[in-house]
């Protein structure tokens, strides 16, 4: 139980990482897959930031008050990750839309009865 | 402390802006030329100090490794970097009349800019001494890249681009993954740091996993036999020059990444007598040489045909990465360059061809040697090359990879790559065969399709001359190679 | 000049003929014929200067690159190398001459690009001729077939696209698959790939080893068309007729069983493969294909197709000479390398002259042509007379060292082959000789005259040099027992 419940946090990861690419698999929609590709992307960012709690600590200040800190290091990186998260969505997102306009439709089975056409 | 190092990643990064500034296409061309061939020249500068007088570093911001950020230069990147800017130099040389024409003219300035970001992005990839500085590199290299696929003309663009897309974040975010598990055992990122400290402890399992997770992830951005699905469309519908540019560039920085995690991060070995993972990869290999050869024989678009050779290519390096020997890592690390090399000419080969057609599938091109002979001589010579011709490089190639099945006894892994080869001689001669001896359509015959501009065929041809310049005297890359091999094997 | 700069001129003259030959182009094809005879002439007196100089030959390579450390392109003058170069040299001179007429005649297509990868091929075949060690010989075998490949579908129907296909499959995927593989593992065996007499295996390697290495070498020389892989030989016969007498008769078949000879010779050594026995189940395997491709040349209607096959068993005769390991046995392979070609040039010639002159292809319709075209059916005679091994033509000398070799080392299948070959030669060539002298013309036929004096004079010339080698073989014997001396 102790197993369990001692790193729960990673089994939170590992659900939600398994939802997203769930999605990503079995979806047709395009916009969807884009959804599950977040979820992915944020069950790793979740990754890195619980890793790096310590649990009591606080932002690493330096204070007299405060002693336990938490490691800075992995929410900076995950900023970063962050950002490429949003820049990968954006640019779906966009490709998304052209696909849209190109195909009129953004629904994967009926793609690629058009891919066949061409 | 030189500044050269980081210089190599900084000017194609601060010439994006840029060109954005700019904004005029006449004058953009010229400057990312210039920085092209500045990126260029300072990375043969440094593979030749990197020869003679051993590792060169560069602490971004001054702050010592592992603290700070640090970019590091070996014999190993130094060639994949050298590969990178040579082949972007003479890509970006041929590029300005096929991108005048493949690409909408209020697009061109952004093209650039995604071209010049993707550069950058490799170079960062290949310098850097930090494990996370190098997933944000990937990433700015692949998100440059899905842009520019999407500019291709066809529509398919888009949809290749997308799947790219898709494909590619989730190989980046496996990485992601496991560089936060190593970072969770050792509490660091830096490559040496990082190797010191896994050897100074037991390998568990999250050691494992995270190479598990690497290995996934980094073999699916360069697209290693079952994760390749991206791969032939993505190259078929992109611009002419960007298939070109990264069939020569991105899958051989991959390669390079996976060799650094697999040989300088876990130790020589660690993972392949742990987990076998060398037996996989063999397996894979040899798997990606068959499909992609066989795949490639029926293919009836020239770009798509390259495009699955390119998989069965990228086989073959792995291959020699899975020999697990110096000698193996030796032809595996030669045939980085030569592939690189030989693919890019192919590639710009049909970029010609759709300059003056508009045209990929086979069968428009009956006859066309005639119309188009010096483009079509550049591909036979390419072509012959990947065959393994002797005299070009791809009979070095196999030479070394042969030789290097041989001396693990394996003889029939060496009978393996020579009928693979086999099959390379099929697809390529089918090209061959319809461009010089079938009876020309009667659109050829009328005259109106002419020989490619000078300013493709230089560039072209001094691939091909590269092609068989290196095939001649192995001299520098033989010895780049070895040094490398040694390097990863652990030898001093 | 020094015989570092006459080696490479070997190379040089007909590569920089063919330059200036693309260069004439179709609009001067007086200038582009021109250049082409003056570099055969050329490269002929390049190759005798050389032949003179054999006697002083200080024996050291001349090394033009070197690829990877140890492994060099690299030249070497050598009695067996001076003899196919001779003979290639030459009969490129009168094939020359023969080729005006000849495409002339039948106004074929393409001729510039006919006359460069002809001038390329020679390049190569020299290539093959005086290389110094394995490594540079494989190039230019490979090379060698590139060029010709070109020369097999010149003429761009779809036949002649599928025995281009038949042709390169064969020749390359031999040489790559096995050759390639056995030149690697003898690199890897022994570190060295240089041609030495005695061989460089030195008797350290494991007789199993030895036989495979063997077995890959022979079969991965796919121009020696040892049976089973033959079929690119007939397939090839779509080319032009001075294509198939040059280089289907001369050059590239010649190239195989050169080689052969050549690492028989210089790189195991006949005492390794006498003592490893390597080398013994090849004359069966040889034997088989004389035997068989003489009973397949027996059904053969068409007339090159029928040549063809007669090919095929009589490079298999330099193979089987080779591997009784006798010393007269290789005197008799070297000398049937020339005197093969001298026969089967001429009766390609004779060949082309026919279809040229009368456009028939098969031996069925040569009845009574002996009394329109009598130069070229005498030549034919003589050049079947040396097939069969009559003296006085030049085929008797060589089967006569092959026999006495074979029964200086006691091996009694070869002489039963020899024998049974001979009376299957005589079987499908002289029938030709009696129709064309005997039997009376149909009345249908239009009559015709003798083909362009090009073509006469070549034929005539190599049928005359075929009965002087028998009248004057002392050069040849002299050349010949020299090697692996």
């Amino acid at each position: 139980m102790e197993y369990l419940t001692g790193q729960y946090n990673y089994w939170v990861v590992i659900i939600l990482m398994m939802i997203g690419f769930y999605i990503v698999i079995s979806h047709g929609n395009l916009v969807k897959k884009l959804i599950g590709l977040n979820i992915f992307q944020v069950s790793v960012f979740i990754l890195y930031i619980s890793m790096a709690y310590v649990r009591g600590g606080t932002a690493p200040i330096d204070a007299a008050e405060y002693s336990l800190y938490a490691s800075p290091l992995p929410h900076v990186l995950i900023l970063t990750a962050i950002v490429v998260g949003v820049a990968t969505t954006s640019l779906g997102l966009a490709l998304v839309v052209r696909i849209y306009r190109a195909f009129g439709t953004i629904e994967e089975s009926q793609l690629s009865h058009v891919e066949e056409d061409d | 402390m030189t500044h050269s190092l980081v210089l190599l990643v900084v000017i194609p990064l601060i010439a994006t802006p840029v060109c954005i500034l700019l904004h005029k296409r006449l004058l953009i061309w010229p400057v990312v030329f210039t920085v092209s061939w500045i990126t260029f020249y300072i990375a043969c500068d440094l593979m030749l100090a990197v020869r003679d007088g051993g590792e060169i570093y560069y602490y971004l911001g001054s702050w010592a490794a592992p603290w700070g950020i640090e970019y590091r230069l070996d014999s190993l990147n130094a060639l994949v970097a050298v590969i990178v800017s040579g082949v972007n130099a003479l890509v970006i040389s041929f590029a300005r009349a096929s991108i005048f024409q493949e690409i909408p003219e209020d697009r061109i300035y952004l093209f650039y800019c995604a071209y010049l970001l993707n550069l950058a992005g490799l170079l960062g990839v290949t310098v850097t001494g930090d494990v996370f500085n190098m997933f944000v590199f990937i990433e700015i290299s692949s998100l440059s890249s899905y842009a520019m696929i999407s500019l291709g003309k066809h529509r398919q663009a888009l949809l290749a681009a997308y799947r790219y897309l898709i494909m590619g974040t989730i190989g980046a975010t496996f990485i992601l993954i496991g560089i936060g598990l190593l970072y969770a055992v050792t509490g660091t990122l830096n490559i040496p740091d990082l190797h010191t400290r896994l050897s100074a402890m037991e390998t568990s399992r999250t050691v494992i996993t995270a190479g598990a997770f690497l290995t996934v992830g980094i073999t699916l951005k360069f697209a290693l036999f079952p994760l390749h699905s991206w791969l032939p469309n993505a190259y078929t519908y992109a611009p002419s020059v960007v298939s070109a540019f990264l069939a020569g560039t991105t899958t051989k920085v991959f390669i390079y990444v996976l060799l650094r995690f697999l040989f300088s991060i876990f130790g020589t070995g660690n993972m392949f007598d742990i987990v076998s993972l060398d037996k996989v990869l063999m397996i894979c290999a040899l798997l990606a040489i068959y499909s992609g050869s066989i795949s490639a024989i029926y293919q009836n678009n020239i770009k798509k045909m390259l495009a699955y050779s390119s998989i069965a290519q990228i086989g073959y390096i792995v291959l020699g990465i899975s020999i697990s020997s110096v000698a193996g890592l030796t032809a595996g690390i030669i045939h980085l360059f030569n592939h690189a090399l030989m693919k890019t000419a192919l590639f710009l080969c049909v970029a010609c061809i759709v300059y003056r057609t508009g045209k990929v599938s086979l069968k428009s091109l009956g006859g066309i040697g005639k119309a188009m002979p010096w483009t079509m001589a550049a591909f036979v010579v390419a072509g012959l090359s990947m065959i393994g011709v002797p005299l070009t490089v791809g009979f070095i190639s196999k030479w070394y990879l042969i030789l290097s099945a041989l001396n693990q006894e394996a003889w029939w892994l060496a009978l393996a790559i020579l009928t693979g080869s086999l099959i390379t001689i099929i697809y390529v001669w089918r090209v061959v065969e319809a461009a010089w001896f079938r009876t020309p359509a009667s659109e050829l015959r009328s005259g109106k399709i002419r020989e490619a501009p000078l300013s493709m065929l230089v560039p072209l041809w001094i691939l091909v001359i590269a092609n068989i310049y290196f095939g001649v005297d192995t001299g520098i890359t033989a010895q780049m190679a070895r040094q490398s091999a040694e390097l990863l094997m652990g030898m001093p | 000049m020094a015989e570092h700069d006459l080696i490479l001129l070997t190379i040089l003259i007909p590569v920089l003929g063919s330059i200036l030959i693309a260069i004439a182009g179709e609009r001067y094809r007086d200038v582009r014929e021109g250049i082409s005879l003056l570099s055969a002439v050329l490269l002929f007196i390049v190759v005798y200067l050389l032949y003179q100089e054999l006697p002083e030959s200080h024996l050291e390579a001349v090394k033009l690159a070197t690829v990877m450390p140890g492994l060099t392109i690299a030249f070497r003058l050598e009695p067996l190398g001076i003899l196919f170069a001779m003979i290639a040299s030459f009969l490129w001179i009168i094939t020359t001459i023969f080729s005006i007429g000849y495409m002339r005649g039948n106004g074929e297509p393409h001729q510039t690009r006919f006359y460069v990868c002809f001038a390329w091929a020679i390049a190569s075949a020299m290539g093959v001729a005086l290389s110094a060690n394995m490594f540079s010989l494989f190039i230019f075998y490979e090379f060698l077939t590139l060029t010709t490949y070109p020369l097999v579908t010149h003429s761009g129907t779809d036949e002649a696209m599928r025995s281009g296909r038949l042709y390169l499959g064969y020749l390359l995927g031999t040489s790559i698959c096995l050759q390639l593989f056995a030149i690697v593992w003898t690199w890897s065996l022994t570190g060295t790939l240089d041609f030495t007499r005695g061989g460089v295996f030195g008797g350290e390697s494991s007789e199993i080893v030895v036989t495979v290495l063997f077995a890959l070498y022979i079969f991965g020389i796919g121009k020696a068309a040892l049976m089973p892989f033959h079929r690119w030989l007939p397939a090839a016969m779509v080319a032009p007729t001075p294509v198939s007498a040059l280089l289907h008769a001369v050059a590239v078949v010649k190239a195989g069983v050169f080689t052969v000879l050549k690492i028989s010779v210089y790189l195991f050594g006949l005492d390794e493969l006498a003592s490893s026995g390597a080398a013994d189940w090849l004359v069966f395997v040889s034997g088989a294909t004389i035997i068989i491709a003489s009973v397949i040349a027996l059904q053969q209607d068409n007339l090159k197709a029928r040549l063809a096959y007669s090919t095929i068993s009589q490079l298999s005769y330099v193979i089987m000479a080779t591997v009784v390991l006798a010393p007269l046995s290789i005197i008799g392979a070297a000398m049937h390398i020339a005197v093969h070609a001298l026969g089967k040039i001429t009766l390609f010639f004779c060949a082309g002259s026919i279809y040229t002159a009368s456009k028939k292809k098969n031996v069925s319709q040569l009845d009574g042509i002996g009394h329109y075209m009598p130069w070229t059916m005498a030549a034919f005679t003589i050049g079947s007379l040396s097939m069969i091994g009559v003296p006085p033509a030049a085929g008797f000398l060589s089967k006569w060292y092959m026999l006495l070799g074979a029964y200086q080392a006691q091996v009694w299948t070869v002489v039963t082959v020899i024998v049974i070959s001979t009376l299957l030669n005589a079987a499908y060539f002289l029938p030709i000789v009696y129709a064309a002298y005997f039997r009376e013309p149909p009345r249908t036929i239009t009559p015709h005259g003798e083909a362009p004096a090009p073509v006469v004079i070549a034929l005539c010339l190599t049928a005359v040099l075929t009965l002087a080698v028998f009248c004057y073989p002392g050069p040849l014997l002299e050349l010949v027992r020299q090697i692996g001396k």
